[in-house]
C-alpha cells in the first residue's frame, strides 16, 4: 500500500476514533505516525498492538478501538479487498495458510472445503473445537459465513443480522453438548462436577473465539462491500461510561457492571485520600499560645486543630419504578459498595410506598444478591405500584425523619415523574433544615426536565443541587462532591 | 543511539531467556519504546508481572534499573534532587576559618551549588548515569496530581532543569517504565507523553506456560488444572483476583504437598493461598463444590 493512502487510512482511523468518543490528541496521532514507520505493516497484530499503545490511553476503550482497527485495516497487509462480485465466492484470499490447514483436515474425507456438505461442515467444526484448533476453526467460520449468512452485496441489513442467521445454522448449543458429552465418555469413570464445570469453561471459550472469528469475517466482508467509513459508522457503540442508564440493553448493563468493580476502587481511594489532604482544622489557641512562649510570647508559629475526619452518613432515597429502576439499582450498588467511606449508609426505596431496604445490602454477599432481595421483597407498592414522590416522602418523614441529623447528606433519585399526584415539596425543605445536604439525581437529560408530569423543579428549589446523572461518568463525578 | 531490539520477535525471545514471558502486546510496545524513545506506562491489576517486566527488560538489556517507588508525599527532593546543605555548611564554614585567602563570596557560592555538592535522586541519577539504565517508576498512581508534574519533564525531553546550575541533558537515553494500579486517573499530560500498555491476566495457554517455566518440577497435568481452576475463579465476582504471582504461590504449595491431581476438596483446603478475602474464598468454596447446573437436566 502506498504511503500517501496509508496516511489518508491512518486520518481515518483517527477521525473515527474520535467519533467512537475516544480522546485522540494531536501528539498522540503524530506518535502513531512514527509507530507505523517502525513497524510491520504486514503483520497486523503488531500493527495493531503499535497503534493500541499510541493512540488508546485507558483499557476500557480498547473494545471499541479494536473494532475500529478491524475495519479500517481488514484491507490491508497484502491482503485485497474484495469486489462485491467477490463475496460469497468461495474460499478468502487471507486464508491461504488456514485452507491449506483445512486442506490437510479435510483430505481424509476426500473433498474440498466448498464440496462439504453442510453436515461434513458441522461435523468438521465439531472436531476443531473439540482439538482446540483455532486455526481450522476460523477457516470453517468463513465457510460457514459464506454458506449460511446470505450475505448480498449492497443489501442495506446490519451486520449482527448476518451473524444471528450464521450462527442459527450452525447450532452451536448441540455442538456443545457433543463436546461436553465426549468429554464425558472420555474420561474413565466419569466426570466429577467439578472436572465437567472445567471442561464446560474450556469449550466455552473455544466456541467464544469461533464467534469472534465469524463476526470479524462479516466485518471484513461488509467493509469491502461498502467501504470503512460506512461500516464503522453503524458499529459505533458508546464507551461503557457514556452508556446511558435509562437505554441500557441487557449487553450494555452487564458491560455498566463490569465498570462499576474498578470505580467503586478508584472512588474509595480517591475519597480517603481527599479526607487526609482536607483543610487543616481550626486555629488550636492553647497550643498557639504555649508555643508563642518559645519565641518571647509572638503567637509566630499558629497550631491548628488536627481535622476531625467527618465521615458523612448517608441517606439513598431511591426511586425504582420500571423507568428508572436501572439507574437506581446501578447508583444503590455504587454507594454501597464505597459504604466504607462513610460512618452509615442507610438506603430506601419507593413507588408509592416506601421501605428501607439497609438490611438486605448488609446480609448480602454482593450488590447483585442484595438488589434481588430489594426487588422481591422491599414494600412498595401502596396503591396502585405508580410512582407517587409526594406520598413517599410523606412517609419518609414520617417514619424516619426524626434519625435525619445534621451529619446526614440525603441523596434522592428519580426523575420525578410524579403522575399529577401532589408533590408534597415541604417534606424536601424540612429535610433540608435538618440535614447537612440534600442532592437530587435525575436520570432524564436535562432537558426533559419539568415537561410532562416532571416535577423536578420544585423539589430542586429545597435541595442543594441537583444533577442530571445518565451514565458513569456523570454519576463519579457526583460521587466526588460527596466526599 | 543504537536499538536495544531488532524487532518485536527479538524482544519476546529476549524476555523468555529471563524467564519473562511476554504476550505480543508486551513484546510489542518495549520494542516500539525503543524505537520511538518514549516511556512505558503499564497498568493493570496487582500482581501481573508489571514490575517483574522492568526488572526482565533490565536483565536482557545489561542495565542497571534505578527505581523510583512513588507513595504519597513525594517530593522534588525525593525525586530528582537535593542540595547537600550539610556539605555546604562545611564549606563555607572552612572558607570563614581560612580567611584571608582572598576568595570571594560570588566564587564560594558557585562552588558550594556545583556538582560535587548535588545529591542524585532516581530521576536525576537515571539522567546523568553513563552507563544504560533501565528507570522503574512504580505506583505512579499514588502521586498526588500536582507532584505528577515533577515527572514531566524527565519523560517527555530526557532533562532535568536544576535554576543553580542549568538544565541536565541525558548521556543517554534511559529505558523508562511506569507501573499504575489505576486507583486513580493520570493526568492527559502524563499519558500524552507515554505508551500505553495494559497488562491483564494471562490468556489459559500463555498462563500455563508462566507456570510451567516458573515452578520447574511441575506436572503438565497439574498446571493445566491449576490455570483452569484459577480460569474458573477469576470469574466469579470478587473483591481480589487471584494474580499470577498467587497462581503461582498456589503451584508451588500443591507441588510441595505432593499433590499430583487437584480434586475440590484439595482445592478448596488451600484457596487461602489464592484468596485474601474470606467472603472471596467463602464464594470461590461454594463454586468449586457446588453442584453442576447442567447435570440436573
Amino acid at each position: 500500500m502506498a504511503t500517501r493512502s496509508l496516511l489518508e487510512v491512518m486520518n481515518g482511523f483517527v477521525v473515527e476514533l474520535r467519533s467512537a468518543g475516544l480522546p485522540v490528541s494531536l501528539t498522540e496521532h503524530i506518535d502513531a505516525m512514527e509507530a507505523v514507520r517502525v513497524v510491520d505493516l504486514a503483520d497486523r497484530e503488531s500493527l495493531k498492538h503499535a497503534l493500541a499503545a499510541t493512540l488508546v490511553k485507558n483499557h476500557t476503550h480498547w473494545r471499541p478501538f479494536e473494532v475500529v482497527f478491524e475495519v479500517y485495516f481488514s484491507s490491508l497487509g497484502g491482503r485485497v479487498a474484495l469486489a462485491p462480485a467477490d463475496i460469497g465466492a468461495g474460499p478468502h484470499d487471507d486464508l491461504d495458510v488456514m485452507l491449506q490447514h483445512l486442506q490437510d483436515a479435510a483430505a481424509d474425507r476426500g473433498g474440498r472445503l466448498a464440496d462439504l456438505t453442510s453436515d461434513e461442515l458441522a461435523e468438521m467444526l465439531y472436531r476443531a473445537l473439540l482439538e482446540g484448533d483455532d486455526a481450522v476453526a476460523k477457516a470453517l467460520a468463513s465457510q460457514a459465513v459464506t454458506r449460511f449468512s446470505g450475505m448480498e452485496p449492497g443489501r442495506p441489513v446490519g451486520g449482527t443480522y448476518y451473524l444471528h442467521r450464521t450462527l442459527r445454522r450452525l447450532d452451536l448449543e448441540s455442538i456443545m453438548q457433543r463436546l461436553l458429552d465426549q468429554a464425558e465418555a472420555d474420561a474413565a469413570d466419569g466426570l466429577t462436577d467439578f472436572q465437567r464445570r472445567l471442561a464446560r469453561d474450556e469449550y466455552d471459550s473455544r466456541i467464544g473465539r469461533l464467534r469472534r472469528a465469524i463476526e470479524a469475517e462479516i466485518r471484513r466482508r461488509l467493509v469491502a462491500d461498502r467501504g470503512a467509513s460506512a461500516v464503522a459508522k453503524t458499529l459505533r457503540r458508546p464507551l461503557p461510561e457514556d452508556i446511558d442508564f435509562m437505554h441500557a440493553s441487557a449487553d450494555e448493563m452487564a458491560q455498566l457492571r463490569k465498570a462499576l468493580v474498578p470505580l467503586t476502587h478508584k472512588l474509595a481511594v480517591r475519597l480517603a485520600r481527599k479526607r487526609r489532604h482536607g483543610r487543616k482544622g481550626p486555629l488550636d489557641f492553647r497550643s498557639t499560645v504555649r508555643h508563642s512562649l518559645s519565641y518571647g510570647g509572638v503567637p509566630a508559629e499558629p497550631k491548628f486543630r488536627h481535622p476531625r475526619p467527618s465521615k458523612p452518613e448517608i441517606f439513598v432515597v431511591a426511586d425504582i419504578s420500571g423507568s428508572v429502576a436501572a439507574f437506581a439499582r446501578f447508583t444503590l450498588m455504587l454507594v454501597h459498595a464505597i459504604a466504607g467511606q462513610f460512618s452509615k449508609v442507610r438506603s430506601f426505596v419507593f413507588i408509592d410506598g416506601i421501605d428501607e431496604v439497609t438490611r438486605h445490602f448488609d446480609a448480602a454477599e454482593d450488590a447483585a444478591e442484595a438488589i434481588h432481595r430489594v426487588n422481591t421483597e422491599a414494600d412498595v407498592i401502596w396503591v396502585d405500584g405508580h410512582s407517587d414522590y409526594g406520598h413517599a416522602f410523606e412517609e419518609l418523614w414520617k417514619t424516619w425523619g426524626n434519625d435525619i441529623g445534621p451529619r446526614t447528606t440525603v441523596i434522592l433519585l428519580g426523575d420525578a415523574r410524579n403522575n399529577y399526584h401532589a408533590a408534597s415539596a415541604w417534606v424536601v425543605k424540612e429535610i433540608r433544615a435538618r440535614a447537612r445536604h440534600v442532592y437530587w439525581l435525575n436520570p432524564e437529560p436535562r432537558s426533559y426536565w419539568n415537561t410532562g408530569d416532571s416535577i423536578v423543579g420544585e423539589y430542586a428549589s429545597h435541595c442543594d443541587g441537583v444533577f442530571e446523572c445518565r451514565n458513569l461518568r456523570q454519576l463519579e463525578r457526583f460521587v466526588d462532591v460527596l466526599g | 543511539m543504537t536499538n536495544r531490539f531488532e524487532s518485536s520477535a527479538a524482544v519476546k525471545d529476549a524476555l523468555k531467556a529471563v524467564a519473562y514471558l511476554a504476550d505480543d502486546a508486551t513484546s510489542g510496545v518495549v520494542f516500539l519504546a525503543d524505537r520511538l524513545q518514549k516511556p512505558i506506562l503499564v497498568e493493570g491489576p496487582a500482581g501481573t508481572g508489571k514490575t517483574e517486566l522492568a526488572k526482565a527488560v533490565a536483565a536482557v538489556t545489561g542495565s542497571r534499573l534505578i527505581r523510583l517507588q512513588c507513595y504519597e508525599g513525594l517530593d522534588e527532593s525525593k525525586a530528582l534532587y537535593e542540595w547537600n546543605y550539610k556539605k555546604q555548611l562545611l564549606r563555607i564554614q572552612a572558607q570563614r576559618n581560612a580567611e584571608g585567602d582572598g576568595a570571594s563570596w560570588s566564587e564560594l557560592e558557585e562552588d558550594i551549588f556545583s556538582e560535587s555538592f548535588l545529591l542524585s535522586r532516581p530521576l536525576l541519577e537515571a539522567i546523568r548515569a553513563t552507563d544504560p539504565v533501565v528507570l522503574l517508576i512504580d505506583e505512579v498512581d499514588r502521586l498526588e496530581v500536582e507532584t505528577e508534574a515533577l515527572l514531566l519533564e524527565v519523560l517527555s525531553d530526557y532533562q532535568v532543569s536544576i535554576p543553580e546550575l542549568g538544565t541536565m541533558v541525558a548521556e543517554q537515553i534511559p529505558l523508562v517504565l511506569l507501573t499504575s494500579n489505576n486507583t486513580r486517573e493520570l493526568s492527559e499530560a502524563l499519558k500524552r507523553r507515554c505508551l500505553f500498555l495494559h497488562i491483564d491476566y494471562p490468556e489459559l495457554d500463555r498462563e500455563k506456560e508462566i507456570v510451567l517455566t516458573r515452578v520447574p518440577d511441575i506436572s503438565e497435568h497439574l498446571a493445566d488444572q491449576i490455570v483452569r481452576i484459577v480460569r474458573r475463579i477469576r470469574q466469579l465476582e470478587l473483591k481480589k483476583h487471584p494474580s499470577v504471582s498467587e497462581t503461582l504461590d498456589w503451584a508451588r504449595t500443591l507441588l510441595l504437598l505432593g499433590v499430583d491431581d487437584i480434586d475440590a476438596a484439595t482445592a478448596k483446603s488451600t484457596l487461602n493461598i489464592l484468596l485474601k478475602y474470606q467472603s472471596d474464598m467463602q464464594r470461590a468454596a461454594k463454586e468449586l463444590t457446588a453442584n453442576d447446573p447442567l447435570k440436573a437436566l
